[in-house]
């Protein structure tokens, strides 16, 4: 029994690590604004899919993870996770049934929400942000989404997972 | 977790979950305002930093790995060759020291006769740079030491050519730095060829810093170099910064527009150096944010 349960979290809890690693991995400087919100995609993907077991407490706690890896204000990266795991969860029966190039839309959408909810908090809380090449993120988290979720799926049905 | 058909149909409903996502922001939005006002919450930072630990060893670990390649595949040959060379840097450097060793004598024996406060000389410890991006909006790095070894908030860091940056976030085992390159550092210099003081703010590019306090009749030129006057308190005086690569000169203008570079390759430096220095008291945000 614990095995089972233990064998439907892993895949989460790895593809969410990995996630984690590949935020923190360091790019050229010229690709870095181009690096996708990997965290924020893979969220989206889990609280569409599994919105019981992995919903906005968790990405609470990954948000504080980020804040703490990325040394931005404790609660930031945390909140702008929350808001888009609990629309994703709000709609994720739709989304289920969005065809590919609708859900890419919507994953747009919340991505550039996630940016721009950050780029606020700095706002508010006078951090200087250079504001070129601020959006990038999420025209490649958009690009990479369908790979992403076509990749998850697999991951998904090998391990069994269910809602 | 009971997974029923009901999920299906349009009734799988989280229980409380708005509820929940407010709590969680209400949370956050406390966190933050507690984390901006005071640093309330070092101490959580530092907990939660040692969960982040283990991810930051694990992306760190291939860089490492490829360096050690690296340096177990070169051939006996190039050793040979890099040894000869080091061998004649480190004459040319104990040369250099021993007039280093008169002249500091002499500076004490001088500042002594002028009832001057007493230069210290801060302690140095090497530090290794852990290959981890962690804000690509910031200019900042992650050292691979931290509290254990006694670095503190606002900790001056160096490297052979000049200042690099400054602690800002001390973790158990790492802590983070902030770059002289930061738009958000600024760094209280001096031209070294006259004793002019200013400031230079840095400006998100890793080869650039400016200087936008200087009126336009300043006495300074291109070519200058700019060391740390050691007024914010934060970093030791004398350090090399950066030097300067264009002045120029606008009329109607009230500030002379100056722009430096570092000295210090920010962007490609594996190991930096730590200054303790004798008053450790100053706080980070004194001495470089505001």
């Amino acid at each position: 029994m614990i095995s089972a349960r233990a064998s439907r979290h892993l895949p989460v809890i790895v593809t969410i690590l990995l996630a984690l690693m590949l935020t923190l991995v360091p790019l050229p400087e010229a690709l870095d604004p181009f690096r996708p919100d990997w965290v924020v995609l893979i969220l989206i993907y889990w609280g569409m899919t599994t919105p019981r077991s992995y919903n906005v407490g968790s990405a609470w706690i990954i948000g504080i993870l980020l804040d703490v890896a990325q040394g931005t204000l404790l609660g930031q990266h945390a909140l702008a996770l929350c808001v888009i795991v609990y629309i994703t969860i709000k709609f994720h029966l739709l989304m289920r049934v969005f065809p590919l190039s609708q859900l890419t839309a919507t994953v747009f959408a919340l991505l550039a929400l996630y940016q721009f909810l950050l780029f606020w908090i700095n706002g508010v809380a006078g951090v200087t942000m250079p504001a070129i090449g601020y959006w990038a993120s999420v025209i490649t988290g958009a690009i990479v989404w369908p790979f992403l979720s076509m990749f998850l799926s697999g991951v998904r049905f090998r391990a069994q997972i269910r809602a | 977790m009971v997974s029923s058909p009901s999920n299906r149909s349009g009734l799988a409903r989280i229980p409380a979950l708005g509820l929940r996502a407010l709590a969680l922001i209400c949370l956050s939005i406390l966190l933050m305002v507690l984390d901006h006002r005071d640093n309330h919450l070092d101490a959580a930072r530092r907990a939660i930093g040692a969960a982040v630990y283990p991810i930051q060893i694990v992306v760190d670990a291939p860089v490492r790995f490829w360096a050690w390649i690296r340096e177990a595949g070169t051939t006996r040959n190039e050793l040979r060759l890099e040894n000869s060379r080091l061998k004649v840097e480190r004459l040319l450097t104990n040369a250099r020291l021993q007039r280093f060793t008169a002249l500091e004598a002499e500076n004490a024996r001088l500042r002594e006769l002028l009832e001057a406060r007493r230069q210290v000389r801060g302690e140095i410890r090497v530090a290794e740079i852990m290959a981890v991006d962690a804000n690509p909006y910031r200019h900042n790095l992650v050292i691979a030491i931290g509290q254990q070894d006694g670095v503190y908030d606002g900790q001056a860091i160096v490297d052979a050519n000049g200042v690099i940056g400054q602690v800002v976030e001390v973790g158990l085992m790492t802590a983070q730095a902030i770059l002289i390159s930061d738009p958000d550092h600024a760094l209280p210099v001096e031209v070294n060829r006259n004793g002019l003081r200013t400031v230079a703010l840095g400006t998100g590019e890793f080869d650039r810093l400016d200087l936008p306090f200087l009126p336009n009749n300043a006495d300074i030129r291109s070519g200058d170099l700019l060391v740390t006057s050691g007024l914010g308190g934060a970093f030791p005086s004398g350090y090399p910064v950066a030097i300067v690569t264009n002045v120029t000169r606008i009329p109607q203008e009230p500030f002379a527009d100056v722009t430096a570079t570092p000295a210090a390759a920010l962007n490609q430096v594996r190991e930096v150096m730590l200054i303790w220095s004798a008053s450790p008291a100053v706080d980070a945000t004194d001495g470089a944010d505001d």
